[in-house]
């Protein structure tokens, strides 16, 4: 088979890219540690019953991040995407304190949702029956007023779909301590 | 050689049957767009309510996506088919049959969406507002999957209408290679058969029976997995049709010839090869799918822009050449030398401009982590528009005003009216594209019909959303405008009162490099498809048993079957899951 040298040049400069795109984004999985969404969820039949027996769900008693046993600045928060309320989210902001490591537990007793926290790359879809697991890092507030982020359902999910979003408040040191407005 | 309708002229009823069939959907999702956007943008909210937007946008889906790009394509296969080989389909009761199957099809579907229109208990429960991908639980009217199901069940028959001429041809000529655009259907369609098995276990085997009763839930990880399996695949049956246009066509019009007969057909091969195994890239954020399974199917995806980069390649090769014949010099004016003034080549060759941007938005996608920042935003909006909403849409417009005479025997109306329409296309979408782009990293949602919130303002470093939203709709004003001077251009034109009246030869040039310099082994389409099968397998398998044993096939998450399913599988999932992390 001929191949014209142009083309050889070519095949291996576009192998090369390749590679290369790929060698970048398994960097950045393994060096900067961006892990995917994964099983690491479990999972729980879609219904009101067994999502509010199941532990991750059972503990988030308002919308407060619950503190990790013995774990510092590490938090949970449960939460259920359902049409078309975050609970916690929607009605009372999440709020977490500055500088811990959130990890957000979201599943759905009815149909797919999306749970998307607005500007950043903390982002998932929440399936019926799965958990989906994200850890976020929070920064440390350069003053001492709140920081709030959007959160928004990006998958549709019925007629309704585009009322359903939400709050996130970084709160700072002294007003976590002090309760938030929990 | 003569002109294919008065050689054919059976076999270009089918054919103008399948186009008609295709632009009517284009102008039904045409209409939808404009209306969507300009609610979705705020600048006429009135027409439709919000919950109206949803109607709306599974038309505009499932027109444009499913029944404009796969109407034409069959209409542009049967033609390649036909003239490549040189013979009339074996039995065209077998061509209307497939022809039929798939315009009852559509029709069944368009019904049931159209029926979100109406309020609810005139015609009670007939709905489908569930998008084009209809995620379960969302539930549509049963008829819009059988629907569904009647028309993917036509496209399978059209494919075994092409491959019973290839056989029936070989027989004739045994030691012939398979020209080349045969050979193009011929892959596509295998590739279709493999992608489709997914959408069609899906629908006729949990979707059905669910929305009919039988079943009372479906597991949706499963059910939207199975989407995916031919979701991806599917963009590359819209991108097929277009690519044998820029391979075949394009050169043609520059003047000249294609530049290699083997490279395309290795294209095909890698597309064949590759397009199924990477569906998992549109569920890179989904929960209940290892880590491991994603990062091999980003790899295959990687693997997959290799074909798309030969194109590149191959097909400016080939136009160069073609400028070089018209006595084009120099090392970028030989641009000049080209045939600007023909709507089919600005067109196409606009198109294919627009497909080398979409395609960087496009690895930006690919990359599972970086995913993460642009996922269900109006990037992925922005990038579909640049790929099927230009690259496939605009060389079907820009590819028709070549192909019409050859169908009818009639000459397009006005080249100039072509040309204003498809620069108008490529200028409405530049806006349309780059907006949804920018807007998608602000943060902006897809699939809503308001996406401004009272919870929060969105931060855009790149301009201000108001400004994004007034390109967005401009934009789409830009492609209503030329979309209607299409249709008036195809309505002209069937008038017989063009430029000029006799319909221009349609030979198709043979390659520089033809099919003498590809190895036979090119042609062994059966080994191919094996290695297609081997790495569907490869890549599907455990995510599949691994979804099923987690909430079993409809759902049922901790019943018993399921847990015996579990532990017969769990050696093999545990090694599955540690690939990565």
């Amino acid at each position: 088979m001929e191949i014209h040298k142009y083309e050889k040049f070519w095949f291996g400069l576009s192998l090369l890219l390749i590679v290369g795109f790929i060698g970048t984004i398994t960097y950045g999985a393994v060096g900067a540690g961006v892990q995917m969404v994964s099983d690491s969820g479990g999972t729980v039949e879609p219904s009101f019953s067994s999502i509010n027996d199941h532990e991750k769900f059972a503990q988030q008693e308002d919308n407060r991040a619950v503190p990790v046993e013995g774990e510092e600045d590490k938090y949970e928060v449960g939460v259920v995407a359902q049409r078309f309320i975050f609970q916690p989210g929607t009605n009372n902001p999440i709020e977490v304190p500055e500088g811990s490591e959130v990890t957000f537990y979201i599943t759905s007793p009815d149909v797919i949702h999306g749970f998307s926290v607005v500007g950043t790359n903390a982002n998932t879809m929440v399936i019926p029956g799965q958990i989906a697991e994200i850890t976020v890092e929070f920064d440390e507030l350069e003053g001492d007023e709140r920081k709030e982020y959007g959160l928004v359902c990006h998958e549709f999910c019925g007629a309704g779909h585009e009322n359903m979003a939400g709050k996130i408040q970084v709160l700072p040191e002294e007003a976590w301590n002090s309760g938030g407005d929990a | 050689m003569g002109v294919f309708v008065n050689d054919y002229p059976d076999e270009a009823f089918i054919v103008r049957a399948a186009l008609t069939s295709s632009f009517v959907a284009l102008a039904i999702g045409g209409l939808m767009g404009i209306i969507q956007t300009l609610h979705r943008t705020g600048f006429y909210d009135s027409l439709i309510s919000n919950a109206d937007y949803y109607t709306v946008l599974t038309l505009h889906g499932v027109a444009m996506v499913l029944l404009f790009t796969i109407f034409f394509l069959v209409g542009f296969f049967q033609w390649a088919v036909t003239d490549s080989l040189g013979r009339s389909s074996e039995d065209i009761r077998i061509t209307k049959l497939w022809y039929a199957m798939m315009v009852l099809g559509a029709g069944m579907s368009a019904v049931t969406i159209l029926g979100g229109f109406v309020d609810a208990g005139s015609l009670s429960g007939v709905d489908a507002d569930v998008l084009y991908t209809f995620y379960a639980p969302l539930e549509a009217h049963p008829l819009y999957y059988i629907g569904l199901a009647t028309f993917i069940i036509g496209t399978w028959i059209a494919g075994f209408d092409w491959f019973r001429s290839w056989w029936a041809w070989k027989r004739e000529n045994p030691d012939e290679r398979t020209p080349l655009r045969t050979f193009m259907v011929l892959t596509t369609m295998l590739m279709w058969y493999l992608a489709s098995l997914g959408v069609a276990i899906s629908v006729v085997f949990f979707l059905i029976p669910w929305s009919l009763g039988i079943f009372e839930s479906v597991n949706s990880l499963l059910t939207r997995t199975l989407f995916w399996f031919f979701g991806h695949p599917v963009v590359y049956f819209w991108l097929m049709p277009v690519y044998m246009m820029w391979y075949v066509i394009l050169p043609k019009l520059a003047g000249g010839r294609l530049f290699s007969d083997p490279l395309a057909r290795i294209v095909f091969v890698l597309f064949l090869v590759l397009s199924v195994p990477t569906g998992i890239h549109h569920q890179y954020v989904d929960p209940g799918i290892a880590e491991g399974f994603k990062f091999l199917a980003m790899t295959n995806t990687m693997f997959l822009l290799l074909p798309s980069f030969l194109t590149a390649f191959t097909v400016v090769a080939s136009i160069e050449h073609g400028a070089r014949q018209r006595g084009g010099k120099g090392y970028f004016s030989w641009l000049t030398a080209l045939p600007w003034g023909r709507p089919a080549f600005t067109g196409m060759t606009l198109a294919g401009l627009m497909f080398a941007a979409a395609g960087f938005s496009g690895m930006i996608n690919a990359g599972m982590s970086i995913n993460y920042l642009v996922h269900n935003t109006l990037w992925v909006v922005g990038h579909f528009h640049m790929t099927v909403g230009t690259a496939v849409a605009l060389s079907i417009m820009a590819a028709t005003y070549w192909f019409l005479p050859i169908i009818t025997g009639r000459e397009i109306f006005s080249r100039r009216l072509g040309l204003a329409q498809v620069l108008m296309w490529f200028v409405g979408m530049v806006f349309m594209g780059n907006a949804m782009h920018r807007a998608g990293l602000a943060g902006v949602p897809r699939r809503t019909a308001d996406p401004t919130y009272s919870q929060f303002d969105y931060t855009n470093t790149f301009g201000a959303v108001t400004e994004l939203r007034f390109q967005i709709a401009l934009g789409a004003v830009f492609l209503t405008t030329s979309l209607l001077l299409f249709f008036a251009h195809l309505v002209l034109s069937s008038f017989d009162i063009g430029e000029r009246a006799a319909a221009t030869p349609d030979s198709i040039p043979t390659p520089l490099s033809g099919p003498e310099h590809a190895p036979a082994v090119l042609d062994n389409i059966r080994l191919w498809t094996s290695v297609a099968i081997v790495l569907i397998l490869l890549t599907y398998i455990l995510p599949i048993a691994s979804i099923v044993s987690d909430g079993g096939f409809l759902g049922s998450y901790g019943a018993i079957v399921v847990d015996q399913i579990a532990a017969l599988l769990s050696p093999v999932l545990d090694t599955g899951g540690g690939v990565i992390g």
